[in-house]
């Protein structure tokens, strides 16, 4: 560009306006071309538009879990015993890694004690949660009779050695956060609708 | 091979399987045609999502809704659209609670269920529209053999019929082009709904020759034709209506399997449009565009905002390059 | 006109990286100063217009192929499904759909623009048949993308397309059939067929942007014709693509583009066939079975001729003889402009493309079946009859002594004050 400054100095100014303006305004329009092309990756409607999930609950008894398909995604929902709920209950929030209670149907902020993690009082045996541990996107293990549930008695994820408890929040290894709690309701005693 | 297909298709094969049977017949021993044998010309409508600027209009799709659903679903089906589609913008826009009550109306098979066993439940907004029939056995052995085609993209699968002399069509193109028409197939599904008319009447001339009778005048000799049909020896011959076909202006062929869909007073509107013929092939053609094309009212705002920056880029790149080149003798 | 190199790496960095991949140094001589006919119309925008058309393509079908099933259960569905539900998804595959139209019209004038200037003429006969390779790869592809929406028009095309192969059968018993039915991979058009089409519709663009890369190559040794003809002589004679040309391409370009986006947003479905919102129904052919406009005329010269092999083989002969066009051209002269008898053949043969357009989508029969045999005649007889004796008997008219003649007029050769300003905005002194 050096050679043009010579012969063309009369006018740089407009020259150089009329430059920058067209090439500017080009930059904007390939910018917004992109977006389509982005965007189209993300889900779309059909996706967005997944229908909920209702659940059963009569078959699983107490001690036992199940797991079901939301969203491409399995479910826990566990039957605790007295005694897991009790174990829950025991646990001082300050020495979960995680104290908040990452439950879709709460507030953001709600802390992650036993009661917030279940749906409500009258429910407090039904935990259901994401089986999808927290770190890496593994399935923990924990939901069939003889797995190794972990060291408190929860779940355990076999990949990078994460321990969540029986109300599904990390208590030892690598996950950052809780076993996420998913939208759902009880629509009786024995039904839950899940999204 | 390519002669093949073409004449044996110049009076067009369809979806309905009837009209494909009587038109073998009628076209094997003879080439077409003559007057009343070829497709008349589509008229043109105004419709409010032609041109430029054209959208829908929410309260005829509506009205054009209910028509499918009270006359057309029980033969044709919408296999590409979900009833959540109803409450997305662009179209009927109806509220989440109507749509939800819509689908609910219909009992969808799912599962297995844990026993293995496939259920049916209530439709909710994210399953598809049932169709009328399980497959296309069942449309075709309740219908008499013919196959109503499902309506999902019809108003695009479908073109409008214009006879013009050689010259004029490249300034159809252009015309066409300028305008963006893409209503073809609507107009001519309204044409087709509201083409069913009387078989005309043929007197055969003695030197063999059939000649239509007009409108109100009669003869006993006259006969029903659909169309005449000459052979290649030049003999002409009548083409009777096919058992279990109606007669319709627009249809090509004329024999449609369909019968005639729509009656006056046949659909209760209760936003106080007409209860026609006319109104109601006018909506639920305004609402198979819609079913077709979703995301026209979405394109043709983009593409204004897409044209007018472009307008203006070609604006100054074109000074860009007037300024630049000016500093060359030419 | 494979000029001395102008490039200065000025910093470290370019210096280390210029001593190992001269990238930088080849941008810079080839598409930065690459001295360039200072008399270049707006027909010669369309070079640049066509890589704009391939990269649409080629990004935009990338992206439709992330939600695109090539089976023939699926195609249809997911063709709809990417129209109704993926995020501008209707705008992607409107565009890939009309860009393949656009592509083609750009191709067909870039085509006639170096007919007309006699561009395929030596030195630059590699240029052409690089050219028209790619031309017989687009048409390859736009086919099989056609197919993939596996509507009633896309299957019935895939029939009727590959059963050319069978006249074959005539040659050599069985060897037609043998050859269908392996492109087929069955006894019929199937899904076998359709997911072969979609993995070959993938890779030639690909092909397609490899030919471009060497067409370039092959343009930048001669350097550009121009609309006189005349190779550059001195250095007033060219002035350096950028900025002039790349701003004017870029002028032409939005010029093209709003073209495009009125088909796109506006009439969409115009350049494309009603039937192939149909599904494919492999038990009912439709009544007219109509290529895309572009193959039109090549689907009038099969029509044309009776016999099915020689059908064939004249359609496919149609695009081979372009090969052949800068050795069936006998002139000496390059540029149309001042050839005073060929220019009238060219608009000649400039209406027998497009008469035989009209007719491809007629039906063959009566006068439209005579015509379309007369100018397929007269297709044929342009390259081996009208280019080879033309270019002999014809007196061309006076040519300017050089470009800058042409442009500035005669008697300014010595060149004005504007002249310099064009030699010295030129990358560097002739080196030719």
């Amino acid at each position: 560009m050096a050679s043009h400054t010579m012969t063309e100095s009369e006018e740089p100014t407009r020259r150089d306006f009329l430059f920058i303006a067209s090439g500017a305004f080009a930059a904007v329009g390939g910018a917004a071309a992109l977006w389509p092309l982005i965007d189209q990756m993300n889900p779309d409607a059909s996706s967005k538009a997944l229908a909920s999930l209702e659940v059963d609950l009569r078959p699983v008894r107490e001690g036992q879990a199940i797991t079901v398909m939301w969203r491409g995604k399995p479910v826990f929902i566990r039957n605790r015993t007295g005694e897991e709920i009790e174990a829950a209950r025991a646990v001082d929030l300050n020495d979960l890694p995680d104290p908040i209670a990452r439950n879709a149907n709460l507030p953001e902020d709600a802390p992650a004690t036993d009661e917030n993690r279940a749906r409500d009082k009258a429910h407090e045996r039904w935990l259901v949660v994401i089986g999808i541990c927290t770190h890496l996107g593994c399935i923990p293990k924990g939901q069939r009779v003889g797995d190794a549930r972990g060291d408190y008695g929860g779940w355990f994820c076999p990949c990078h050695g994460s321990h969540y408890d029986t109300a599904g929040r990390i208590r030892k290894g690598p996950a950052p956060r809780n076993l996420d709690v998913p939208p759902y309701q009880f629509v009786s005693d024995t039904k839950i609708k899940i999204g | 091979m390519f002669n093949k297909i073409k004449s044996h298709g110049a009076m067009t094969a369809s979806a309905f399987l009837g009209v494909a049977l009587a038109m073998l017949l009628a076209v094997s021993s003879a080439a077409p045609v003559r007057a009343g044998g070829e497709s008349p010309e589509t008229p043109r409508r105004d419709w409010s999502f032609s041109g430029i600027l054209g959208k829908y209009d929410r309260a005829q799709l509506r009205r054009g809704f209910q028509v499918y659903k009270e006359v057309c679903s029980s033969c044709h089906g919408l296999r590409l659209l979900h009833y959540r589609n109803l409450a997305e913008p662009g179209g009927p826009q109806l509220s989440e609670a109507e749509v939800k009550a819509i689908a609910a109306e219909v009992e969808v098979e799912d599962g297995p269920n844990d026993e293995g066993e496939m259920f049916t439940r209530p439709g909710k907004p994210s399953d598809r529209f049932k169709s009328p029939y399980k497959n296309p056995q069942e449309a075709r052995a309740a219908n008499n053999g013919a196959l109503p085609p499902d309506l999902s993209v019809i108003a695009k699968a479908r073109g409008a019929t214009v006879h013009l002399p050689w010259y004029l069509e490249p300034v159809k193109w252009v015309r066409e082009v300028a305008a963006g028409y893409q209503e073809g197939g609507a107009d001519y599904l309204y044409a087709l709904l509201t083409g069913y008319e009387d078989v005309p009447q043929w007197v055969q001339k003695p030197d063999g020759r059939w000649e239509r009778l007009a409108k109100g005048e009669s003869s006993d000799k006259a006969k029903e034709c659909v169309s005449i049909t000459r052979s290649a020896s030049g003999k002409e011959k009548c083409v009777p209506l096919g058992d279990g076909m109606n007669y319709n202006i627009a249809f090509p062929g004329h024999q449609i399997a369909m019968p005639p869909p729509l009656s006056d007073e046949l659909v209760e509107y209760t936003d106080g449009s007409p209860q026609t013929v006319a109104q109601y092939a006018e909506d639920v053609t305004a609402f198979l565009m819609w079913a077709a094309e979703p995301k026209l009212e979405q394109r043709k705002r983009l593409g204004i905002q897409v044209l007018v920056y472009l307008a203006i880029l070609a604006a100054l790149l074109y000074l860009t390059k007037r300024k630049l080149w000016s500093r060359l003798e030419h | 006109m494979a000029h001395e190199s102008t490039y200065q790496p000025n910093t470290a960095i370019e210096r280390w990286l210029d001593d190992r991949l001269p990238i930088v140094r080849i941008m810079h001589d080839q598409f930065q100063t690459f001295p360039t006919p200072r008399n270049l119309n707006y027909w010669w925008t369309f070079g640049g217009i066509l890589t704009f058309c391939l990269a649409v393509q080629l990004i935009t079908g990338i992206v439709l192929a992330m939600h695109y099933i090539p089976s023939d259960k699926l195609a249809f569905d997911s063709v709809e499904h990417i129209m109704r539900d993926v995020n501008w998804g209707w705008l992607l595959r409107y565009t890939h759909a009309v860009g393949a139209s656009m592509f083609f019209f750009a191709a067909y004038v870039h085509m006639f623009r170096g007919l007309y200037y006699g561009s395929y003429k030596a030195p630059r006969e590699i240029l052409w048949i690089l050219g028209v390779l790619i031309i017989l790869v687009m048409i390859a592809t736009a086919f099989m993308g056609y197919s993939l929406v596996w509507g009633q028009m896309s299957f019935w095309a895939v029939t009727v397309i590959t059963n050319l192969f069978s006249s074959l059968d005539s040659i050599i018993s069985g060897l037609g059939t043998a050859i269908v039915q392996w492109i087929w991979g069955g006894y019929s058009v199937s899904g076998a067929t359709l997911t072969r089409l979609f993995s070959l519709h993938y890779l030639f663009p690909f092909v397609i942007a490899g030919l471009v890369v060497l067409h370039i190559w092959a343009l930048h040794v001669p350097g550009n014709n121009n609309p006189t003809g005349i190779e550059v002589k001195s250095s007033s004679d060219a002035i350096p693509f950028h900025p002039y040309y790349t701003v004017k391409d870029a002028y032409a370009l939005a010029l093209f583009a709003m073209l495009f986006a009125w088909f796109v947003f506006y009439a969409p479905n115009y350049l494309g066939h009603p039937d192939n919102y149909i599904p494919a129904n492999p038990l009912q052919t439709p009544p007219h079975i109509v290529p895309e406009w572009y193959f039109l005329p090549f689907y009038a010269i099969l029509r044309a001729i009776p016999s099915k092999l020689m059908g064939v083989t004249a359609m496919f002969a149609a695009i081979f003889v372009l090969f052949l066009a800068p050795w069936l051209d006998t002139s000496k002269v390059r540029s149309t402009k001042y050839r005073p008898i060929y220019k009238w053949f060219f608009w000649l043969f400039v209406i027998t493309c497009l008469a035989l357009g009209y007719l491809g989508a007629k039906p063959p029969e009566g006068w439209y079946l005579v015509f379309a045999r007369v100018f397929t005649f007269l297709y044929f007889a342009h390259f081996l009859i009208i280019m080879p004796i033309v270019g002999v008997i014809e007196r061309p008219r006076g040519m300017p002594g050089s470009i800058t003649e042409a442009v500035l007029g005669r008697g300014r050769t010595g060149g004005g004050a504007g002249a310099e300003a064009g030699g010295a905005a030129a990358a560097g002194p002739e080196t030719r």
